[in-house]
Parts: C-alpha cells; sequence; structure tokens
C-alpha cells in the first residue's frame, strides 16, 4: 500500500474536529498572543512548541515566578542523595534566545476573561487570544489541622521543589541517632501518585547509611497508593523494620499536627517525632481558581485539546486540570502540553491537527539501582482522557532489570527537560 | 558428540501441561544440515566453546547476553537486560532477521527466510538444552510463524511532517540530538531498520514494556511516518 501525503493526510484529520481557517482577530493587533502561565512540566513545553512550531507567527508569553526552576520529579531522588539540587535546577534563557519567548518572571495575580487580560504582581497586564494555564498545585488550607504555610519551615511539605527539599534534606540529616521521621501523606488525589512513597523509601537509604536505629511513621490517609506491591517488597528487602505505615484504619485519616511541640495526634494517640513532612491535600494552582475556570478543587477540560470546559479560548495543563484518568505527573503534563500546542496553533495560524495521543509513565527509586515504573497510553474520549493501555513492573524482578530501569529513568530526565527548556 | 534425546523432556512437559498432543516443532535431523550456516561461529555439543560467536549449548530459556565471558554488542547486552530471553519465538524471530530483534547485533548472518528450515535448526538446537521453555513440544503454542514485516508494509512512503507531530510521544524520553544515555538514541536509523523495531514491539518480540505499550497503537502509516522523520533529523 501507498499514500501520497495528501491523501493520507485527509484521511488522518478526517475525525479531527478542529482543522479549520485561522481564527479572525477583530481588534486589529498583529501577531495572536498566547499567554502560558506556569514555567514547569506542562507550561514551558506548550511555549517551547508553540513557538518553535509557528515559527515567529505566535507571540508567546510565559510568566513564571522563578528564575531557577527545580523540577518536582527527581527532587526525591536529590534527598536521597543521588543526585545534587543544582542538576534539577533549570533556567528560561534557551526558551527566550532560541524561540524568542518573552519570559516574564512574575506572579499572575488576575485573568479577565471577557477583556482576555493578566495582570501580573508587579502590574502589568497581558493581553491575550489563548491563554494556557500550568500553576502546578496549591495546598488545601486546614486540611491538616495545625498546619499551615507559616509552619513550613518546622513542618516542611517539600512538595514543591527547591528550597523547601534542601530544607526536608537539612533536618533529616541532623535528626537525633534513633530519632523519628514521619510522614502525612495527601488524599487522593494529588500531585505524582507514587511520590510520597519513593520519598519514604529515599530517607530510609539515607537514614540506613547514617542513622540505622532510626525509624520511619508512614501517616496515610488511603487505603491503597501507587506500586504499593513494588515498595512494600522493596522496603521489606532494603530497610527491614524501619518503615511503619498507618493505614485509615489506624487514624491515618485523622491527623492533625503541632508544629511548635513537633507533634503527630493520630486519632487521639500524640506522637513525638524528629523531622514531619507533612503533604497536605491538594487543589489546582490558585490562579486557576481566580480566573474562574475551576470546579471544586480542579479545572474541568475537554480532552482533544485541554481546553477549559468553561472557557474555549483558556487551557488548563498538568496538575491542575481534571482531565480524567492520567495521573497527575510531570510526564503527563509534558505529554497534555504537546497535544494543547498543537490545537492552539491550529487555531490561531490553520495549521494541521491530528487527533489527541497522550502518554505517560513514572519512575520510582527504592533503592540504589533499584528502580520501578508504572505507565499507560491514553486517548481523547467525548468526556475524558481515558486510559487505553498499560504495564507496570513485576515484583521479584531481578537485579538486572531493577538497575536498567533506573538508567532509563535517569535518561528519561534528560529527554524530558531538553524537551522543556532546551 | 553426547545428543539428549528431546523426547523425554518433551513428553514430560507434555503430561505436565495435561495436553494430549503436541505438533512437532521440526526435523533435527534436517536441522543438522542447516547448522552448517552456523557451525562457522557457533559449536554446538560436547565440548563446544566459545569462538566468534558464543556457544550455543543451553541456550533455551538463557538470557540474550547474558553467557559469562562472551564479549556481546552493546545492542546485544541491552536486549537482554530488557528481557529478551530464548525460547522458541525468540530464537525463530532472530534467525530469520537478526536485526529485527537486536538492531545492532555483532551477528553478520542475513537470516533464513524458509519457516521450515528455521524450524527444523531450532528442534536441533534445542537438543542441546537441559531445561527448555516455550517452544512448541514443551508447550505447543508460538509454532512459527513469519516474523517478516510485509513487503507492503515496509513500501508505506512515512510523511515526516506527520511523523513530527507523533515524535513528540517519543521526545519525552528519546533526544533528538541522538544522546542516548539510559535510554537509546533513535535519530537517523535508516527507515527500514526502524520500521522492523517498531513491528517487533508491536508483536511483542522485542521485550520492552513501555516500548511494546507505545508502538501496539501506532498504525502501519504511523509507524512510516516516524521512521521517516527521525531518518531525516540532523
Amino acid at each position: 500500500m501507498t499514500l501520497d501525503r495528501r491523501g493520507f493526510l485527509a484521511a488522518t484529520v478526517a475525525t479531527a474536529a478542529s482543522l479549520s481557517a485561522p481564527a479572525v482577530l477583530a481588534d486589529g493587533h498583529g501577531k495572536p498572543r498566547v499567554v502560558v502561565i506556569g514555567g514547569g512540566a506542562g507550561g514551558a513545553t506548550a511555549a517551547r512548541y508553540i513557538a518553535r512550531d509557528s515559527k515567529g507567527a505566535i507571540d508567546v508569553t510565559l510568566v513564571e515566578p522563578t528564575r531557577s526552576y527545580f523540577t518536582c520529579f527527581f527532587s526525591n531522588l536529590y534527598i536521597g542523595g543521588f543526585t545534587e539540587l543544582d542538576d534539577i535546577g533549570h533556567t528560561y534563557g534557551t526558551l527566550a534566545a532560541k524561540y524568542a519567548i518573552n519570559v516574564v518572571h512574575d506572579w499572575a495575580v488576575d485573568v479577565d476573561r471577557s477583556a482576555r487580560t493578566v495582570s501580573l504582581a508587579g502590574g502589568a497586564v497581558l493581553p491575550y487570544d489563548k491563554l494556557i494555564l500550568s500553576p502546578g498545585i496549591d495546598f488545601v488550607e486546614d486540611a491538616v489541622p495545625g498546619w499551615s504555610l507559616a509552619a513550613q519551615n518546622a513542618m516542611p511539605h517539600a512538595y514543591k521543589a527547591g528550597s523547601q527539599s534542601e530544607l526536608l534534606k537539612a533536618q533529616i540529616m541532623a535528626m537525633p541517632q534513633g530519632g523519628r521521621f514521619a510522614m502525612v501523606a495527601p488524599p487522593n488525589p494529588f500531585r505524582c501518585p507514587p511520590g510520597p512513597y519513593e520519598r519514604i523509601s529515599m530517607v530510609a537509604h539515607v537514614l540506613k547509611q547514617i542513622n540505622p536505629t532510626a525509624k520511619i511513621l508512614l501517616i496515610d490517609p488511603k487505603e491503597k497508593y501507587s506500586k504499593q506491591a513494588l515498595f512494600e517488597e522493596g522496603w521489606d528487602r532494603h530497610y527491614p523494620g524501619m518503615i511503619e505505615r498507618l493505614g485509615p484504619d489506624f487514624g491515618g485519616e485523622t491527623v492533625s499536627v503541632d508544629p511548635a511541640a513537633m507533634t503527630v495526634d493520630i486519632d487521639g494517640t500524640v506522637e513525638k517525632v524528629d523531622v514531619c513532612n507533612v503533604i497536605p491535600a491538594q487543589q489546582a494552582g490558585r490562579i486557576a481558581h481566580l480566573a474562574g475556570v475551576t470546579d471544586g478543587r480542579w479545572a474541568p477540560v475537554n480532552a482533544a485539546d485541554m481546553s477549559s470546559k468553561a472557557d474555549p479560548d483558556v487551557h488548563v495543563l498538568g496538575d491542575a486540570a481534571a482531565q480524567g484518568d492520567m495521573p497527575k505527573s510531570g510526564f503527563a503534563a509534558n505529554s497534555q502540553a504537546k497535544v494543547c500546542a498543537m490545537a492552539v496553533r491550529g487555531a490561531l495560524t490553520g495549521s494541521k491537527v491530528f487527533p489527541a495521543k497522550f502518554t505517560n509513565t513514572c519512575w520510582s527509586l527504592i533503592a540504589p539501582e533499584d528502580g520501578v515504573k508504572v505507565g499507560a497510553t491514553y486517548e481523547a474520549t467525548e468526556d475524558r482522557i481515558a486510559k487505553v493501555d498499560g504495564f507496570i513492573s513485576d515484583t521479584g524482578e531481578d537485579a538486572v532489570t531493577r538497575r536498567a530501569t533506573y538508567e532509563e529513568s535517569v535518561g528519561w530526565y534528560a529527554g524530558i527537560t531538553a524537551d522543556m527548556f532546551s | 558428540m553426547a545428543r539428549r534425546s528431546p523426547l523425554t523432556l518433551g513428553l514430560a512437559a507434555i503430561l505436565a501441561a495435561g495436553l494430549a498432543q503436541a505438533e512437532p516443532v521440526g526435523d533435527a535431523a534436517r536441522g543438522d544440515t542447516a547448522f552448517r550456516d552456523c557451525s562457522g561461529c557457533h559449536q554446538i555439543g560436547s565440548g563446544a566453546a566459545d569462538g566468534i560467536g558464543p556457544h550455543l549449548n543451553g541456550i533455551f530459556g538463557r538470557r540474550a547476553g547474558a553467557h559469562e565471558g562472551f564479549p556481546y554488542s552493546a545492542s546485544m547486552t541491552r536486549a537482554g537486560v530488557d528481557g529478551l530471553t530464548w525460547d522458541f519465538r525468540t530464537l525463530d524471530a532472530y534467525i530469520e532477521n537478526p536485526r529485527a530483534l537486536v538492531s545492532k547485533t555483532r551477528m553478520s548472518y542475513r537470516g533464513m527466510k524458509d519457516a521450515q528450515a528455521r524450524a527444523d535448526l531450532i528442534a536441533f538446537l534445542r537438543r542441546f538444552s537441559d531445561n527448555p521453555s516455550n517452544i512448541p513440544e514443551a508447550a505447543p503454542t508460538a509454532r512459527g510463524t513469519d516474523h517478516a514485516v510485509a513487503p507492503e508494509i515496509l513500501a508505506i512512503q512515512g510523511d515526516p511532517d506527520y511523523g513530527e507531530y507523533l515524535s513528540s510521544e517519543c521526545v519525552s524520553c528519546h533526544q533528538v540530538d541522538g544522546s542516548a544515555n539510559g535510554i537509546p538514541s533513535i535519530t537517523q536509523w535508516p527507515e527500514e531498520d526502524f520500521v522492523v523495531a517498531m513491528h517487533a514491539y508491536k508483536n511483542r518480540l522485542r521485550p520492552h514494556p513501555v516500548m511494546q505499550m507505545m508502538a501496539g497503537r501506532l498504525a502501519d502509516e504511523e509507524i512510516a511516518a516516524l521512521a521517516a522523520y527521525f531518518k531525516a533529523l540532523e
């Protein structure tokens, strides 16, 4: 069978609805304008793909408060001593220099969807034709009674990477011999489903080296969690007797903390701990709420192009979006960003739009050279992003496979960060 | 040469599996003749040693690239690490077209196209493995099939523009600049190699679970498009 290109493309896009004439831009300005809020796996990827592939036909502004962005993925490996903090920090110079993206280091504080403008904390107002929100997560207030952002130094969350990761690591290194580390794990849904459990593994790995009589208390409101069999097998093998998990049957749902006293109250039982990592319940980053595109904690989107169900000119990517079956992960945000970038270019310049495809893989490190992974492919359906196929590492895999999985995760980190920033 | 009879082993496995009969894999005597294609590099039987290629005693059930002391290609080692194990199905595919299974194998053999000849050869090889698994006498599942990618699929002219769009899924892991650190480079592969390799993942001959999943949902035209795109990358 041979297909000429025109015939093949026609067949391919026959079902894609948005192959249409360029949007008419009525207010007389020049090039169409895209504003992207948030420079993580969703936002940086979307900005890069739109600017790169539109070859100057679209003005792209990326609003990101931090000049040095630390990826949440691999920040547990920093805590475990497998990477330096500098190695997970990235800057936006290449996006500005190579793709002429207007990188603005500021906070977006308001969105006026009828005027199609974004206000920044510094006072600037950015007009847009398409707005892409990729703000990540914020914590739900009072999710863990006694904890608030004001207490994040005493009890770090370390669930936005950077100074918090550094703080938590320093506290772990300074724990008294035989001391106790506690984690309050979040309820579903939350960023990086295996993240808390990979972190427990990394903390155990550090303590095994420098503080082998220390104990780890994992307080978890969930019955089950991601890669549970793999983590439990790994903990038994590498850190026997060190980790205790209290699920909902043992008070894991009814937890409050006292950061001044460094105590955790688990359903009436008060425990003194030396380090307490509180990862509260989560919601879409604040700007998504201010923009009025959230329904409850998250922003519902259409699967075909990641556009908000509240506004076709606003797209929401990554952790902040309620999209269906994909987990909240950097890989997923990067995958969604490419679908969104294609749709936005199609709408603004008439470029080809192909059917959406999504992928996710999450690697986790349990101990040195003991990596595991879970992944799936997804497609856009009428009501959500729906899982098509998936896989997960097996328990009992040999050391060769586990080492290869770890090495693969290192390769993936290089790949995805190049796809975001280079 | 001491050759072990396959009959006892085969029967035991068949009885264990509760199966009434199994189709014999091939004619080991004819396979002995076919092995002349291999014997320039591979030894087999009592006293066999490694030569240009590794000896082939006990090949069934052995992980690819795992025979101690033999200097395998990086490609073969990686295939083994990914989980490639020699059984009827994988040997059949490898003998038919070595590169389909292991892209940069050092085995400079063009491949044996005739399915019956391969079955005969595998029946012969099998006599020198104590623990053959997943071959027709042991578990009558994967009788030799045609592992070659059909000529009409190879003839599809891939659309590099479509490939560029599809490639956004690949480049979350594989770097376009060709760096290969933990994840191999897929840039500038010959198109046919790319297509053959992707179909081998799609058919679950190549073992990597992520790649099986990714290739599994790509249509023939999409694989051709990706091959065209990655071939043309600078």
